[in-house]
């Protein structure tokens, strides 16, 4: 599979890793819970009603950070939102050829009114995991991701309960926009029961793991700058 | 020096404008002069190791921000674009069946030369290699407020035209002292529909830069979409739009269904 095997030169991690070849987005409100959330306030201002089409974002290429090597928290704030996905490597046709974890660090945001590019596309805000898995191998619609601070579980997001099962997705992206081979597609990230997601901070271990994927492990640290 | 990529007899090349026509550098064809008309003109970029990071501005210009909302911003309006959504000069651009409302936007689009972080508006220009003109449209019968302007608007295949030159910066700041003293225009079917000036940006080129370097480290090759002044109208299939900008370029692009 060539993007899987297709190796950023000069990448400090080991030879076999997987690395993104192409754009890679990902969806907002795409959990029940955080839907339903918002759900009553979705007709007020300034958003005047429910979103029809997926809500998308573009994790850019400075943001990807290798499993194993340190994401930087900016002075500015205390912590970061951990959001654990599932994502969906893309091959020829607009079709997933292989599936991985990630992290889509954010600075925490309460408004998903304007594009979040000031929270979500810093220097190192995305963790990745080292290996992909072929699609053939995942019911991505029933898989648990395990998110640990420090060892201790703080989250468990199941993709059965996303608004948009993950063909559906692609689906309805399809519909507006052809996803390229190589491009990646973060199925979402879930709240938790306050509506916030897990937190980071300086000295931070995130781990994500599900059963059967490479796991993948980010230490955050203060930002030297 | 103002720089092309086509294609040509079954392969791409880059080429660069001499004398109303296109002079091919490389091998196998160094020295070969084609006329406009004998290629495919493809995004004046060279392709880039990993995802091209594609910044556009919303609400950039004081009188387009005054057309579509009541006040300008304080920061930034940005949102990203995907490397799909870019297409040639001379291209087509679907539009898609029962809208309403789509419409051009020509933009200043720079590329930067260099890597940049934490750049300081005094030194942003070193960080620039150079200028093309974008038309990024937009569809607004899809406008939702999330995320606005949401992707269904703003990333849709061939929806972002670009070229036909990419022009060495230097070449614009010795011409005009800086990007911001250049004139925009676009015609639609040779009626001029929109007219403005680089320097009515609420955040010129430096600032951007300074801003975006501040938290993101931008590579040889990434793009800032400027924003677009005011008049934007209504497109139709097989209508013929012309961005141009002072210096820089004419984009010819044309509509289809």
């Amino acid at each position: 599979m060539l993007v899987m095997n297709n190796i950023q030169k000069n990448e400090p991690h080991s030879a076999r890793a997987f690395w993104p070849q192409g754009t890679v987005y990902g969806a907002l409100l795409n959990f029940k819970q955080e839907w339903d959330m918002r759900a009553p306030h979705m007709l007020d201002a300034p958003h005047k009603g429910a979103p029809k089409a997926p809500v998308l974002f573009i994790k850019t290429a400075n943001t990807f950070t290798p499993s194993g090597q340190t994401i930087a928290i900016p002075h500015s704030v205390a912590e970061v939102d951990v959001g654990a996905n599932l994502a969906w490597v893309m091959g020829a046709d607009a079709k997933p050829v292989a599936c991985v974890l990630v992290n889509d660090v954010s600075i925490p945001h309460e408004s998903y009114y304007r594009p979040p590019v000031k929270y979500k596309c810093l220097d190192g805000f995305m963790g990745i995991a080292a290996k992909a898995k072929p699609i053939e191998e995942v019911q991505s619609d029933a898989v648990v991701l395990i998110v640990k601070v420090n060892g201790h579980e703080v989250q468990r997001v199941n993709y059965a309960n996303t608004v948009r099962k993950s063909q559906a997705l692609l689906s309805d992206i399809s519909a507006f926009m052809t996803l390229q081979e190589g491009d990646v597609l973060l199925l979402g990230s879930d709240c938790l029961a306050d509506g916030k997601r897990p937190r980071a901070k300086p000295g931070d271990v995130v781990e994500i793991s599900a059963t059967g994927f490479d796991t993948l492990v980010n230490q955050f640290v203060g930002d030297a700058a | 020096m103002k720089h092309a990529r086509i294609a040509w007899a079954g392969a791409v090349h880059e080429a660069v404008e001499s004398n109303g026509e296109l002079l091919l550098t490389r091998s196998p064809w160094p020295g070969k002069r084609l006329k406009f008309e004998e290629v495919v003109w493809l995004p004046p970029l060279a392709p880039v190791p990993q995802a091209r990071t594609i910044l556009a501005l919303g609400l950039n210009y004081a009188d387009h921000a005054k057309e579509l909302a009541f006040k300008a911003p304080e920061e930034p309006l940005v949102f990203v674009k995907g490397e799909a959504s870019l297409i040639g000069h001379k291209a087509f651009t679907r539009r898609p069946q029962g809208v309403t409302h789509m419409h051009y936007e020509c933009e200043l689009a720079v590329v930067m030369g260099r890597t940049a972080k934490n750049i300081k508006k005094e030194n942003a220009y070193d960080y620039v290699g150079g200028y093309t003109v974008a038309n990024d449209y937009a569809i607004r019968d899809y406008l939702e407020n999330w995320y606005r302007p949401n992707f269904r608007v703003k990333n849709r295949d061939t929806c972002t035209p670009i070229g036909p030159w990419l022009v060495d910066a230097k070449d614009i700041h010795e011409a005009y002292g800086n990007p911001m003293n250049l004139n925009l225009q676009t015609t639609v079917n040779g009626k001029v529909t929109q007219s403005g000036h680089t320097r009515d940006m609420i955040f010129d080129v430096p600032t951007l830069i300074e801003y975006f370097s501040s938290f993101m480290t931008l590579q040889p090759g990434d793009l800032i979409l400027t924003g677009t002044p005011d008049g934007v109208v209504n497109c139709d299939v097989g209508d013929e739009i012309v961005t141009h900008i002072e210096g820089v370029g004419d984009l010819i692009n044309t509509l289809s269904d």
